[in-house]
């Protein structure tokens, strides 16, 4: 499990490409806001932790569809299902890994991005947080799509028509419990532990179902 | 394609043997036209009660939206947790009638999901003045419509249909989460529009003049969807047979 985790992360890291693309795309879209909504400092605070969640949310969509392709062409993928090993198991560690490539470098961009939207310390450290709870719960129900998909050609916008519906959850949560912290009478705790929930649920059923498809169109 | 049924397992289990796709067809044949005939009669029945219906007191005869409306919400529900069914028995038992199944089942869940906000829409206009609300109850069966449309995409997006047997059956379970939260999204956020008034445990809390045109409907509804899912299952088995032939043409076997 180590050795994979160790393996997804290097090659991801080492080609290095992809993590720099999904953090210009969330550059992107967090930039094409202010055009939208005009420069307005106020409205740009007020909305700024919905700006980075909504941007985090599509820039981890992204990446999804190499989950699997690149096991699949270089034949890593038949190995994996071939092993004693439990198959779930295995796309937790690879979900991980993949997370851990393209979820928390965006979380690290954060404060950054957060000052461009004129947002204080508390509150990039409040979205930084539900971010870093969220994101995972994103990449545990994208490894579902991407299991389906990954024999289908032009899979990638498939996986996001089929997963953003039920990303919609994730959302709903982090940010209630964003704006939980930053507004007094909102609270912050009781959605903040349905987001938790949320992650620890996909993160066993997300890597079974996975599993199940994956076993599926290895026969 | 058509295993023969043998005896044994005939005898032990009238239900499995629909399993046999030319038995279901069969079968298909014989039910289509009764259950037509019921779903007209029906749905006359349920018009008349529906228009003679008295007037609201508060709504006027907008009311008598609802008769259209909720109807075609519970469809929109009843229909998902059927392919969450089908999706277990094409999951489990791998069978191919149960993949026939969510695919017949999936156009109409959204056409009836459909028809749910669009009525939903134009009765809540005159009783809410609004077309739309990001409500919790709508927001909601709006995902769902999604769900369905994506569930749709994706199983046209397999050339051989039996490969996207499985794909189709997983996301279907997947997708069926939203089921519950469609249901008990107006008790969770009290939000537009209102809870539930028929289908709760300590029994309906509808009048009566509302509640019987309200329940025949529900049944015509009901009537409505497995006739059009008995049809569109049939042309589906169909279409598979002509497509194997048109294959083993192909390859010159004949």
């Amino acid at each position: 499990m180590i050795a994979l985790l160790k393996r997804d992360t290097l090659t991801t890291w080492r080609s290095g490409g992809s993590i720099l693309t999904g953090i210009l795309f969330f550059l992107s879209i967090i930039v094409l806001f202010p055009f939208a909504i005009g420069p307005d400092t106020g409205l740009l605070t007020r909305l700024g932790p919905a700006i980075l969640w909504i941007g985090a949310l599509l820039a981890s969509l992204l990446g999804l569809d190499r989950l699997f392709a690149q096991d699949l062409e270089d034949g890593s993928l038949d190995i994996l299902v071939m092993q004693e090993h439990s198959l779930a198991l295995m796309v937790f560690t690879k979900t991980i890994a993949h997370w851990l490539v393209t979820g928390l470098p965006l979380i690290l961009t954060v404060p950054l991005f957060g000052l461009m939207l004129n947002l204080d310390a508390f509150t990039v450290g409040v979205v930084a947080l539900t971010l870093a709870t969220g994101t995972p719960a994103i990449a545990f129900i994208g490894a579902v799509g991407a299991a389906v998909a990954v024999k289908l050609p032009r899979g990638g916008m498939l996986i996001s028509v089929l997963i953003l519906p039920l990303t919609i959850p994730v959302l709903i949560f982090g940010i209630a419990a964003t704006y939980g912290a930053l507004e007094d009478p909102a609270p912050f705790v009781s959605p903040y532990l349905l987001l938790c929930a949320i992650t620890l649920f996909t993160a066993v059923l997300g890597p079974l179902a996975a599993a199940q498809m994956l076993r599926h169109s290895a026969d | 394609m058509d295993t023969q049924v043998t005896n044994t397992t005939q005898a032990s289990s009238r239900l499995w043997s629909f399993a046999n796709p030319s038995r279901f067809l069969a079968f298909a044949d014989r039910t289509i036209p009764i259950l037509s005939i019921a779903t007209l009669l029906l749905f006359v029945i349920g018009l008349y009660m529906a228009i003679n219906a008295p007037e609201d007191y508060k709504q006027g005869s907008s009311v008598q939206i609802m008769f259209v409306h909720v109807p075609a919400a519970w469809l929109a529900m009843m229909i998902y947790t059927i392919m969450a069914c089908s999706a277990i028995g094409s999951i489990v038992w791998r069978h191919p009638l149960a993949d026939v199944s969510i695919r017949a089942a999936a156009p109409l869940g959204a056409a009836f999901t459909l028809l749910a906000l669009i009525t939903g829409s134009l009765w809540g206009k005159p009783t809410w003045g609004t077309w739309w609300e990001w409500d919790a109850r709508m927001t909601s069966v709006l995902i769902q419509l999604l769900i369905y449309l994506g569930l749709i995409a994706l199983s046209r997006a397999f050339e051989e249909p039996s490969e996207g047997a499985q794909p189709l059956a997983i996301m279907t379970l997947t997708g069926f989460i939203i089921v519950p939260i469609v249901k008990f999204s107006v008790d969770w956020w009290n939000t537009l529009h209102q809870p539930a008034s028929v289908m709760r445990f300590d029994g309906p809390t509808m009048d009566p003049a509302y509640l019987y045109p309200l329940i025949v409907m529900a049944i015509a509804y009901t009537s409505l969807f497995f006739t059009l899912h008995l049809m569109n299952m049939r042309n589906e088995i169909l279409d598979r047979r002509i497509r194997a032939m048109k294959m083993s043409v192909a390859r010159g076997e004949v």
